[in-house]
């Protein structure tokens, strides 16, 4: 009797051990790697639309409650005015959903760029909407207010040939953004200037 | 027990070197020795483990229970792997990305639990970190030396481990090419039945030298 009772402390009394010490490696270390993961999957989309901005977007992001889902925007400051956000919506694509980075200049409503985070296209067909850097410059200077389609579809975007629901994936992603953004939109200027230089 | 600190030490380097002696932990060996730069990752991550829980284990001997060892080493064991899994993500994220799965599987690596069970709860504390060093340290020099193998043959390449670290201290390019533009890689050996055949020919010159 006097085993078993010795068995069950030892074996309780180190698993709380344990459990206390990965609760408090996980408290330590849950921002770093928050840091970590957006850098890696979300930071190179993130840092290119917003070229030649004074600070580090990953570090300056503030998160809005927009209705059940919490969406992170990334500030970009230029000339000292945070006047530019990035942010993510999703598109529904050929192998699932595209996750589609937009950046917008707060003054004047234009896209700064776009870029693809996450897809399950076909590599070397849509997988181009990633890596293909004249599909992805087509957006960059449009007005956020006019729906963006590919032109199929009688929009103003050459699809990547090979991948046109690809492309219309991205189109939908970036339209869903503009409606996102008119929604949000004295919002999003109001916490970003909080970031201002 | 008569062997010294020092013997315990250096017995996990050629007499007892895991991965070609004991044939002991062959999954990660196996899976992550592509490129130099997994092989050395995994191998580090391998000895901070060992050497944690080979110590805890001696702190802990005269109060664990025979009949619950196990489970109570299995404990020690995953504590310290997750806290490895956590920092490295932390820290290198990147190197998180490549060795993925085989950190959680650090937990199940039977070096580790082996070393629990045959060494440490059965000696002191100074001499069961010796082992898990020494052994660490073998086990990383193996993965080493057959990833370097695999990965010349593979891919004509020799990757530096930790890149941004190591890189820019020599000057030189992360990942080294060795051959020519001509060259055509193997790719058998950087796929798992190359892995096997290596370690097969490794463990033989192994015994060529070492056997009498």
């Amino acid at each position: 009797m006097r085993d078993v009772i010795r068995m069950i402390v030892v074996l309780a009394t180190l698993a709380a051990v344990s459990g206390f010490v990965l609760w408090g490696v996980k408290t330590g270390t849950a921002a770093k790697i928050e840091y970590q993961q957006l850098k890696f999957v979300k930071g190179p989309a993130i840092i290119e639309i917003l070229q030649g901005c004074t600070n580090d977007p990953i570090v300056d992001r503030f998160k809005i409650k927009d209705g059940e889902i919490e969406r992170s925007f990334y500030v970009g400051v230029f000339d000292g005015k945070a006047n530019a956000v990035a942010y993510e919506t999703f598109g529904k694509g050929f192998g699932g959903d595209i996750g589609v980075m937009v950046g917008v200049n707060l003054e004047t409503d234009e896209l700064l760029g776009m870029g693809v985070t996450t897809h399950a296209e076909t590599p070397g067909l849509g997988s181009r909407a990633k890596d293909d850097p004249s599909f992805r410059a087509q957006f960059k200077g449009l007005s956020i207010t006019e729906p963006m389609k590919v032109k199929p579809d009688g929009g103003q975007i050459d699809a990547v040939s090979g991948a046109t629901i690809t492309s219309r994936g991205v189109c939908q992603g970036v339209t869903d953004s503009a409606e996102l953004y008119s929604r949000l939109k004295p919002q999003i200027i109001e916490q970003a200037r909080t970031f201002a230089q | 027990m008569a062997k010294t600190v020092v013997q315990e030490f250096t017995k996990g380097l050629w007499e007892e070197v895991p991965p070609f002696r004991l044939v002991l932990g062959l999954c990660p060996v196996l899976a992550v020795t592509k490129t130099v730069a997994n092989g050395i990752g995994m191998g580090i991550a391998t000895t901070f483990v060992l050497v944690c829980s080979n110590i805890l284990v001696s702190v802990l001997r005269k109060i664990i229970p025979s009949q619950v060892r196990v489970p109570i080493f299995i404990i020690i064991i995953a504590t310290f792997v997750v806290v490895v899994e956590l920092v490295m993500q932390a820290v290198a994220y990147e190197l998180f990305l490549l060795l993925g799965i085989f950190i959680p599987l650090i937990v199940v690596n039977c070096i580790i639990l082996g070393r629990a069970e045959a060494f440490a709860s059965k000696n002191g504390v100074l001499p069961s970190a010796a082992d898990g060093l020494g052994m660490g340290i073998g086990f990383t020099i193996s993965l080493g030396v057959l990833s370097a193998i695999r990965e010349a043959f593979g891919s004509g390449t020799f990757s530096i481990p930790f890149p941004e670290q190591l890189a820019p201290l020599f000057g030189i390019d992360p990942v080294i090419q060795l051959f020519g533009p001509s060259f055509q890689p193997f790719t058998f050996m950087v796929e798992a039945p190359g892995a096997f055949v290596c370690l097969g020919l490794m463990l033989a010159v192994m015994n060529l030298f070492g056997k009498k």
